[in-house]
């Protein structure tokens, strides 16, 4: 009995599509490694821990960060609230995140009436393109968030 | 006792009730806890982590800092001109190191 083997040529279409296929695969597991650095969720929970249960508002806020940062390092970041800043209505206090640093606090700043300006500028460190979120805490208890994006083409946390 | 130099510009006279603008910048290399060494040894964190400005002894701005904060940290805010006296301001870093530097204010 004759055994007849049928070898079907491989077409490059074939090897193509697998090593695509397979291209794909390593791309995926490696831009996604399960412990890389803070989740959004860590964000959100410390923005929780910070303002409780409060509703947060949009606007009075303005951001003041470049859209492409070439080092992450040093990446200029300022911020202004609108506020009479008057000694009954004031913004009492401003905290900064950034949702995939290491650790997503970055700072806060609590401001008196005698500061009569709620705006800062200062030099922040971002370890990957991601967002920046500000939450302003006012002195009547209402709290605004505002955030904007910034794509890093340098991470700046060392490694 | 980490060495620090600080540089603080703020104007020497103002207005009364006129808003001005401080500008702090500090030297320090503000460790973040997450760099390795050559032998791989994670370098412990070492970051200055608040800072004050008082205003005739009271404290009118203060922040507190974490890792993401880049190094030689600057900042700069603004403050409204009440009367003549000294501008304090204090950093304060993990080890419990204490920067001072203040600045003369005269109001007109």
């Amino acid at each position: 009995m004759v055994r007849k083997i049928e070898m079907k040529p491989v077409s490059r279409r074939d090897i193509l599509g697998f090593a695509g296929a397979a291209a794909f695969a390593v791309v995926a597991t490696s831009l996604y490694p399960k412990a890389a650095g803070a989740a959004p969720a860590d964000v959100d929970a410390a923005v929780k821990a910070l303002i409780g249960s409060s509703e947060t508002m949009a606007g009075r806020i303005t951001i003041e960060l470049p859209q492409i940062a070439e080092n992450g390092n040093t990446v200029p970041l300022g911020f202004e609230i609108e506020s009479p800043m008057s000694d009954s209505d004031y913004v009492k206090s401003v905290s900064v995140f950034a949702d995939k640093n290491p650790f997503p606090d970055v700072a806060t700043f609590h401001f008196t009436p005698a500061s009569a300006r709620a705006k800062i500028s200062t030099r922040m460190r971002l370890a990957k393109t991601q967002n920046v979120i500000v939450v302003a805490q006012m002195s009547d208890g209402s709290v605004y968030m505002a955030k904007s994006e910034v794509k890093v083409t340098i991470g700046g946390c060392g490694g | 006792m980490a060495k620090a130099k600080a540089r603080v510009k703020a104007p020497k006279t103002v207005a009364k009730g006129e808003v001005f603008q401080v500008k702090t910048l500090i030297s320090h290399k503000m460790e973040t806890g997450q760099r390795k060494d050559k032998a791989g040894e994670k370098i412990p964190r070492m970051i200055i982590n608040s800072f004050v400005c008082k205003y005739n002894g009271e404290q009118v701005f203060a922040c507190d800092w974490h890792p993401s904060i880049s190094a030689n940290p600057y900042t700069a805010f603004y403050l409204k001109a009440s009367k003549s006296g000294t501008l304090d301001f204090i950093w304060t870093d993990d080890e419990g190191s204490v920067f001072e530097k203040s600045a003369d204010i005269t109001v007109t």
